[in-house]
């Protein structure tokens, strides 16, 4: 998506709550963006579902499943000796937050070079 | 939302501002005047240069991709998890110049960084519209 505001000055620090640390670091890794963008696709899903088209051991998709769950990103559910999981897709909003506090920052950041244009040379 | 494959996640701040590029592009390029606008810094206009970008609040990883004097300057800027490239480009103008900024993260050169990933940070993004878009 492409955020454009021009001269909307706005003072806004560039800070992220660990929250956002943690999504991008999740999602960083290709195994788990592949499993949670299934469970986007293909809304909820078995441990075993999702093992049969991940190419990577049961173990292994349990183990970035929780990962996934600890970020905030998937639920699970138990019904009997199966695990259902699914994606929550309230928890990508940092990704959106993430370009409207960049296009802030920038704003401050290019109201401060212009007092310093001003100030130069002077 | 206009998410398309090639500019997935980006920030784009322009203005037209009353000098030549020559002056914009000092204070772009020389550690001491960035300081003053921007953050403190070890700034080079050398590609592969890298340096930080520091504040009360912590610590941008950078590394210079591209210097073309007084037109563009391109480089990677990495913060609580997320890789981007920062690309200025100054246009001369009747009034002085034009001087654009865009954030892009996850550009599709930074995908060599995933290689042998199922899904490509693209493709991701190219859902996530749709995605987003059933969150309303």
């Amino acid at each position: 998506m492409v955020i454009r505001r021009i001269n909307s000055p706005q003072v806004i620090d560039l800070k992220m709550p660990d929250a956002h640390d943690v999504l991008f670091r999740t999602l960083a890794d290709p195994t788990r963006r592949a499993l949670f963008e299934r469970l986007c696709r293909d809304g909820e899903l078995t441990v075993g579902a999702l093992t049969a088209r991940a190419g990577v051991s049961q173990p292994a998709v349990s183990k970035h499943l929780g990962i996934l769950k600890h970020a905030g990103l998937v639920r699970d559910r138990h019904e009997g000796r199966q695990t259902h999981y699914s994606a929550q897709l309230g928890a990508l909003a940092p990704l959106v937050d993430w370009t409207s506090q960049m296009a802030g920052f920038w704003q401050s950041r290019f109201d401060h070079l212009e007092d310093l244009l001003k100030r130069m040379d002077q | 939302m206009t998410n398309t494959a090639t500019e997935p996640l980006s920030v784009v701040v322009e203005r037209e501002i009353a000098c030549p590029p020559e002056k914009i592009w000092r204070a772009l390029t020389q550690p001491h005047l960035i300081e003053e606008w921007l953050m403190k810094n070890d700034f080079k206009p050398v590609v592969d240069h890298r340096f930080n970008l520091s504040a009360d609040w912590g610590v941008v990883d950078c590394r210079v991709m591209s210097v073309e004097p007084n037109k563009t300057l391109a480089y990677t800027w990495a913060a609580y998890g997320l890789e981007s490239v920062v690309t200025w480009t100054l246009t001369p103008t009747s009034t002085g110049t034009h001087l654009r900024m865009e954030q892009s993260g996850f550009r599709p050169d930074q995908q060599q960084a995933y290689q042998g990933a199922q899904y490509g940070w693209q493709q991701f993004f190219a859902n996530l519209e749709q995605v987003l878009a059933r969150l309303d």
